[in-house]
């Protein structure tokens, strides 16, 4: 009885009678659930493209990051350094199509997934070698990101904002939604849906798979230095961020591997379940359920929805 | 089919492509050895043989699928060793498929737009903002590609994901899409295989009317012989990847080496 009153009242009471502490967890959620949105766009995006599943997505979030604090360490402005890294991306876009998806073309899937992986310690090797294994601190300040916090007073308590958890908000959801326009209704868009149907179809109608695949991995990049530095300026630049990648798995399962819009709702969920979860259901189970709810959440809706929220039902005739 | 005075000599031009000595092997295999043709503006051209005569290679390596280790192709007067399917599609050869590779996902629409890829070249920026010359663009290929899609007949499945088609609507789609790039030579990997006698009617129509309408000239592979006889301005015959026999239906049918190929005879 009391494990009930525990599980199905004693939350909402909390929540009723301490709304700001409510406000509170759901906007902690929320920017953690636009961060996870960002990482999982950068895995769709790749996906919908090439049919991979990039396990290199979250080595480059640290190497776009490592690459950014790198530059300005050796002397370089903050605001020439994020041009460069960009600039780093796209080269990075250009090798990978050049020296491994190309000479890959048409092999089965799960050898462009181990290649993936070799491009993971590949990248390792190097951002230690360039870069040194100690930790960074993010250049936030330089690159005129806010520091602080906001306190707005609701319900007759407050919640606190972080500044840059409001600039991360904002730069993400402008991102994510720009590029969500760009890939739903553009001919690029169209392109990479084709390519992502079938390839020879793709190239019978003149699209470039390699073009398309440059213009995939450097948006991907792009968007790996987006989280690193909203990430990074959270804690620090390090290698250990490389597995906050593996949280956008849940996002992935719960949004479908093929749905940008659904990685932002998936996100979203995700953060925001997490948040909900650890702070009112948590202490029932001792704490640090933040660590698993979301992979709980997403085997719930690998069981009932295999697809994913807005995944790409397959449809077929027999 | 055509008016005496509309003979088919009228029509044709002078060579669009052609293909010499290609040998293609794959490892050990060889599936083409030696075999020299050509394509005039304007004709129908088949290409028949049994099974496994390379057929379906020959149309990969002139559209760049398969790079073949001999021989030359020459297109608009443009003398490669090999095609990439990226010039391919930018010269002006389409192509649909022997078992029909459509966009699944989309619909009918957008796979027949998809053909237009080529010929759209507004920039990123406005395409982002859908706005001036983006809309305009979009707008235009639009209105062409709904002359397509009553050209097929299929006005009222333009909004079905073609995964849901009957399989003789997703060769109309196909063709749609090929037809879309506006190509100069549109080659057909076998478009009525598995289709009933109405259907293939119909295709056949329409191949005529690209044919005569587009002037489109159409490299056919085709397993149904009296298809063929009817269509075609001329045949190459092709068996274990050499070629047999070339020249009119009437001088095929009666060739000597092409009927023992298809009946088979003791060697």
């Amino acid at each position: 009885m009391n494990i009930l009153y525990a599980i199905f009242i004693d939350p909402f009471v909390q929540m009723g009678t301490a709304p700001d502490l409510l406000v509170q967890t759901l906007w902690d959620g929320l920017v953690a659930g636009v961060l996870y949105a960002l990482i999982a766009l950068g895995f769709v995006l790749i996906f919908k493209a090439s049919g991979v599943f990039n396990f290199a997505q979250g080595i480059m979030v640290v190497f776009a990051a490592l690459t950014l604090v790198g530059l300005h360490e050796k002397g370089v402005p903050a605001y020439i350094a994020l041009a460069i890294t960009v600039a780093v991306m796209f080269g990075l876009a250009v090798g990978v199509e050049r020296l491994m998806l190309r000479p890959l073309v048409n092999q089965p899937d799960i050898i462009l997934f181990m290649a993936t992986f070799g491009l993971t310690y590949f990248l390792i090797g190097l951002g230690e070698l360039v870069f040194g294994g100690n930790p960074k601190v993010m250049i936030a300040t330089e690159l005129g990101l806010p520091k602080g916090t906001i306190d707005v007073n609701m319900f007759g308590g407050f919640v606190s904002l972080q500044k840059i958890d409001i600039a991360a908000t904002v730069i993400a959801s402008v991102m994510v939604a720009t590029l969500a326009v760009f890939f739903q209704k553009t001919r690029v868009g169209r392109a990479l849906r084709a390519v992502a149907d079938s390839h020879k179809a793709a190239l019978s109608v003149g699209i470039s798979l390699e073009q398309i695949w440059v213009i995939v991995w450097f948006a991907a990049g792009v968007v790996a230095l987006a989280t690193g530095i909203m990430w990074g300026a959270r804690s620090e630049v390090s290698f250990a961020l490389q597995i906050i990648a593996l949280k956008a798995l849940p996002v992935l399962i719960l949004g479908g591997f093929t749905s940008i819009p659904g990685a932002i709702v998936g996100g979203l969920i995700i953060g925001i379940g997490e948040k909900l979860g650890e702070f009112y259901w948590g202490p029932l189970l001792g704490s640090g359920i933040e660590s698993w709810l979301a992979y709980f959440i997403a085997l719930l809706f690998l069981l009932y929805r295999p697809q994913g929220l807005f995944g790409e039902k397959i449809i077929e005739r027999i | 089919m055509r008016a005496p005075d509309d003979s088919p000599k009228a029509r044709i031009g002078d060579v669009l492509l052609s293909v010499e000595e290609v040998s293609l092997a794959f490892g050990g295999v060889k599936a083409i050895s030696g075999v020299s043709f050509d394509i005039r503006q304007g004709e129908i051209r088949a290409i028949i043989g049994p099974n496994g005569a390379g057929k379906t290679s020959m149309l990969n390596v002139i559209n760049g699928f398969y790079h073949p280790q001999q021989g030359r192709i020459t297109f608009k007067g443009q003398t490669r060793s090999r095609m990439r399917p990226y010039e391919a599609a930018t010269g002006g050869i389409a192509r649909t498929f022997q078992n029909v590779a459509l966009f699944r996902g989309m619909s009918a629409l957008d796979n027949i737009m998809a053909g237009r890829t080529l010929k759209m070249n507004v920039n990123f920026f406005w395409q982002l903002f859908r706005h001036g010359p983006a809309v305009r663009e979009e707008v235009e290929h639009r209105r062409f590609v709904e002359e397509i899609i009553d050209f097929l007949k299929i006005q009222d499945i333009r909004r079905t994901p073609v995964g849901r088609l009957p399989y003789g609507l997703q060769k109309r789609v196909e063709l749609g899409r090929a037809l879309a790039m506006q190509p100069e030579l549109l080659l057909l990997d076998e478009p009525m295989a598995g289709m009933n006698l109405e259907e293939k009617e119909d295709m056949s129509r329409f191949i005529l009317d690209v044919n005569e309408y587009y002037g489109t000239t159409i490299a056919l592979i085709e397993h149904d012989m009296g298809v063929v006889m009817d269509l075609s301005d001329r045949v190459v015959v092709l068996d274990h990847g050499e070629k047999i026999a070339d020249g009119t239906p009437d001088e095929v049918k009666r060739n000597q080496a092409v009927i023992d190929a298809y009946l088979g005879v003791a060697h």
